[in-house]
C-alpha cells in the first residue's frame, strides 16, 4: 500500500535542478510528482516515477546520490476539505507527517497526495479505518 | 605498576635532564664544528662559534638543518666520524629525490636500542615476553630498532619482518607471541585475519607497539578490541635514529621524547621562531649523543604539540602529540595553523570519503575556509533535517579539531576535480605570497 519515492541529492549550484530534470527527460522518464526541499547549501529533490528501477539506474549512471523511501500516495475526492480530512485523521492518531506534496493524475475528479510519515503501517491502518485508500506501486501507472 | 627500562633516566628531575642536555649539546656543537665542514660553514654564516653555545638556552641561535640539506650532503657530507668507526647504515623510504642515508657507530646503535627497550618496557615488556617484530627488516629502521630493543629487554625475539600473514599467525599461536611490533595498518590487517581464521582464542598477545605511519584513535580502539591488547604508539625517524625517538607510556596520551638523547623544539614553520609548550608547530630535533650522524636542529616537517605536564606514569621526559600534519602543506587561516591532514582525519572518523577540497578565501579582509566533501549514499536520505544534522555534526567535529569554524559544503560524487588522477586538496584564493 505504499509507493517508492526517489530522493536525489542536489548540490547548491546554479543549473543543478535543470541538469537533473534533463537527465530524466533525456531518458524518457516521466516524473509524476516532484517536490524540492532546500537547506542553505544543498537540496533534496523527491520524485515519483512509474519505472523506479529504470530511473534509479539512469541516475546512478549519471553520478547522482539516490535514496529510495516508501511513502503513501493517498487518493481523495477533488473537492474542498478533502486534504484537511486526511491530515486530521492522521493527526488524531498521532501519525506525524514529515512532508507532503501533490501528485498529478490523469484520472478525473480525484486528487492525490504523496505523504511521508515515520510509521507507514500505522498510517495505512488509520486511513483505511476512515475509508481513505492509499494507492500501491502497481496502480500508480494507471492513475 | 609502571615499570621502566632505565628509571634513573626516564624519571630524572627536570633540572637533571636540562643539565644533561646542556652538557651534551655543548659537546655536540664542538664536535660538529670540528668534524663536519657543513656545520662549521653554517655556523660561521650566522657569526656563531662553538663558545656561543653554553647551554640549551642558546640552542635557538643555531641554524636549522632541513631534509634538502641532507640530500645535498648525500652520502657522506654530514658524517662526523671516520667510516672505519661506522658499523651500519639505515635509509629512508623516501620516494622523491635522493634517499637519505644515516650512519651509526656501535655506540649509536646501543643508544638507539636502549630507546626502543624503554618503549617495550613501557608497553609492559619483560624477559618473560615473546616479542613478535613484524616491521620490515633491512634499510628501514623499524625492524632492526625494535629487534635490538627487544634483545636488550631480554624478550624472546621473533624477527618476523613484514608480510606472509599466514606464517605470522602460525608463529603467533605456536610460540605464544605476547607483544606485537608493526605498523598500525598491518596490526589492523592481522587482527582481521586472526578473526577470519577463528584463532582469536589461541592468541596470547597483551600489547602492541605500532608506529611509522599515521593512525587514529578509532583505529587504536578497533585494534585493541579485536586483539584484546593495549596498543602503544611509537615515533621516530631515520635521520634522528629510528623508532624510539619517543614512545607512549601507560597513560596513552602522548609520547615521551627520550630527552637525554634528543632535544625537542616546536617552531613556527613560517618564521622559525621557537614556540612555547602547548602550541602547535613543526617539531625540530637535535641529537646530542649521536656520534656518526649528529643532526643539529633538524626540521622534521611533522607538526605536533609538546607538553611538560606531569605524567601519571612517573616519567619526566617531555611528551609530544602524534604528528597532527606536515608543515609542508600548512595553511594559516584567521591566524590559526590548519593542516589538510587534520581535516582528513575528521572526515575519516566520520565515515566520509577522504576525497575533499579545502577552499580558503578572503572576504572583506577576513579569512574563510570551506571544506567540500563528496556526498555518499550512506550519508544521504530523503530527510532534509537528517542530512543537515550530519552536516552539522561534521562542522562541529571540524571546529573541535581546527579551533575555527569551517564551512562544510556537500557536493556531488566526482565533483571534486582531479588532475592527473591526484586530487588538488587545497585551493588558496588569497594569493598571499604572490606580491
Ligand atoms: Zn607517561
Amino acid at each position: 500500500m505504499t509507493v517508492k519515492q526517489i530522493s536525489v541529492f542536489l548540490e547548491n549550484k546554479p543549473g543543478r535542478l535543470a541538469e537533473f530534470t534533463d537527465v530524466l527527460s533525456e531518458n524518457n522518464i516521466n516524473m509524476r510528482a516532484m517536490s524540492l526541499a532546500e537547506a542553505s547549501d544543498f537540496g533534496i529533490a523527491r520524485v515519483i516515477v512509474d519505472d523506479v528501477y529504470n530511473a534509479v539506474t539512469v541516475l546512478k549512471d549519471n553520478d547522482y546520490i539516490v535514496s529510495i523511501t516508501k511513502v503513501l500516495a493517498v487518493e481523495m475526492p477533488d473537492e474542498p476539505g478533502a486534504l484537511s480530512r486526511v491530515i486530521k485523521v492522521l493527526g488524531d492518531s498521532d501519525v506525524n507527517v514529515e512532508y507532503m506534496y501533490a501528485f498529478t493524475a490523469r484520472k478525473k475528479d480525484c486528487a492525490y497526495m504523496i505523504i511521508r510519515v515515520a510509521d507507514n503501517k500505522k498510517a495505512i491502518e488509520v486511513l483505511q479505518q476512515n475509508g481513505i485508500r492509499p494507492v500501491c506501486q502497481d496502480e500508480l501507472v494507471e492513475l | 605498576m609502571e615499570r621502566y627500562y632505565q628509571p634513573e633516566i626516564e624519571c630524572a628531575s627536570r633540572e637533571q635532564i636540562r643539565e644533561w642536555q646542556s652538557e651534551r649539546l655543548v659537546k655536540q656543537v664542538q664536535n660538529v664544528w670540528d668534524n663536519v665542514p657543513f656545520y662549521k660553514k653554517k655556523m660561521q654564516e650566522q657569526g656563531l662559534e662553538p663558545g656561543d653555545i653554553k647551554s640549551v638556552d642558546d640552542l635557538h641561535k643555531l641554524p636549522f638543518v632541513t631534509k634538502d640539506d641532507l640530500r645535498d650532503c648525500y652520502p657522506y657530507g654530514l658524517l662526523a666520524r671516520p667510516l672505519s668507526e661506522c658499523v651500519r647504515i639505515q635509509s629512508t623510504s623516501g620516494t622523491t629525490g635522493r634517499r637519505v642515508v644515516a650512519f651509526y657507530t656501535q655506540h649509536d646503535i646501543d643508544l638507539w636500542e636502549d630507546c626502543c627497550a624503554r618503549a617495550i618496557v613501557a608497553a609492559g615488556g619483560t624477559n618473560e615476553d615473546v616479542c613478535h617484530v613484524s616491521y620490515g627488516y633491512g634499510l628501514f629502521t623499524g625492524g632492526p630498532g625494535l629487534n635490538g630493543g627487544s634483545h636488550k629487554v631480554g624478550c624472546l625475539t621473533l624477527p618476523m619482518s613484514s608480510g606472509n600473514t599466514e606464517r605470522q599467525i602460525q608463529f603467533m599461536t605456536d610460540l605464544g607471541s605476547t607483544i606485537l611490533c608493526c605498523t598500525p595498518s598491518y596490526a589492523a590487517y592481522l587482527a582481521e585475519s586472526i578473526h577470519e581464521k577463528g584463532v582469536r582464542d589461541q592468541i596470547k598477545l597483551k600489547a602492541g607497539i605500532f608506529g611509522a605511519e599515521a593512525w587514529t584513535e578509532e583505529m587504536r580502539h578497533d585494534i585493541e578490541e579485536k586483539l584484546g591488547i593495549k596498543a602503544y604508539d611509537i615515533y621516530g625517524l631515520t635521520e634522528i635514529s629510528g623508532p624510539g625517538v619517543s614512545f607512549e607510556c601507560s597513560a596513552q596520551s602522548g609520547m615521551h621524547v627520550n630527552e637525554d638523547h634528543f632535544i625537542a623544539e616546536v617552531i613556527n614553520p613560517k618564521t622559525g621562531e621557537v614556540l612555547p609548550d602547548g602550541e602547535k608547530g613543526e617539531l625540530v630535533f637535535t641529537s646530542i649523543t649521536k656520534e656518526a650522524f649528529p643532526l643539529i636542529r633538524y626540521r622534521t616537517r611533522d607538526i605536533c604539540i609538546l607538553s611538560r605536564e606531569k605524567c601519571a606514569c612517573g616519567r619526566t621526559h617531555v611528551k609530544m602529540t602524534k604528528p597532527l600534519g606536515r608543515s609542508d602543506d600548512m595553511l594559516i587561516v584567521k591566524g590559526v595553523n590548519v593542516f589538510p591532514s587534520q581535516i582528513e582525519t575528521v572526515l575519516m572518523n566520520k565515515g566520509y570519503p577522504a576525497n575533499y577540497q579545502i577552499i580558503v578565501d578572503r572576504v572583506n579582509n577576513s579569512d574563510t575556509i570551506e571544506v567540500q566533501v563528496e556526498m555518499t549514499s550512506e550519508m544521504f536520505s530523503d530527510s532534509l533535517s537528517a542530512v543537515s544534522a550530519k552536516e552539522k555534526e561534521l562542522v562541529d567535529a571540524l571546529k573541535a579539531m581546527l579551533g575555527i569554524y569551517a564551512k562544510v559544503k556537500l557536493v556531488n560524487p566526482k565533483a571534486i576535480t582531479r588532475s592527473e588522477g591526484k586530487a588538488v586538496r587545497v585551493i588558496d584564493k588569497r594569493n598571499l605570497y604572490q606580491q
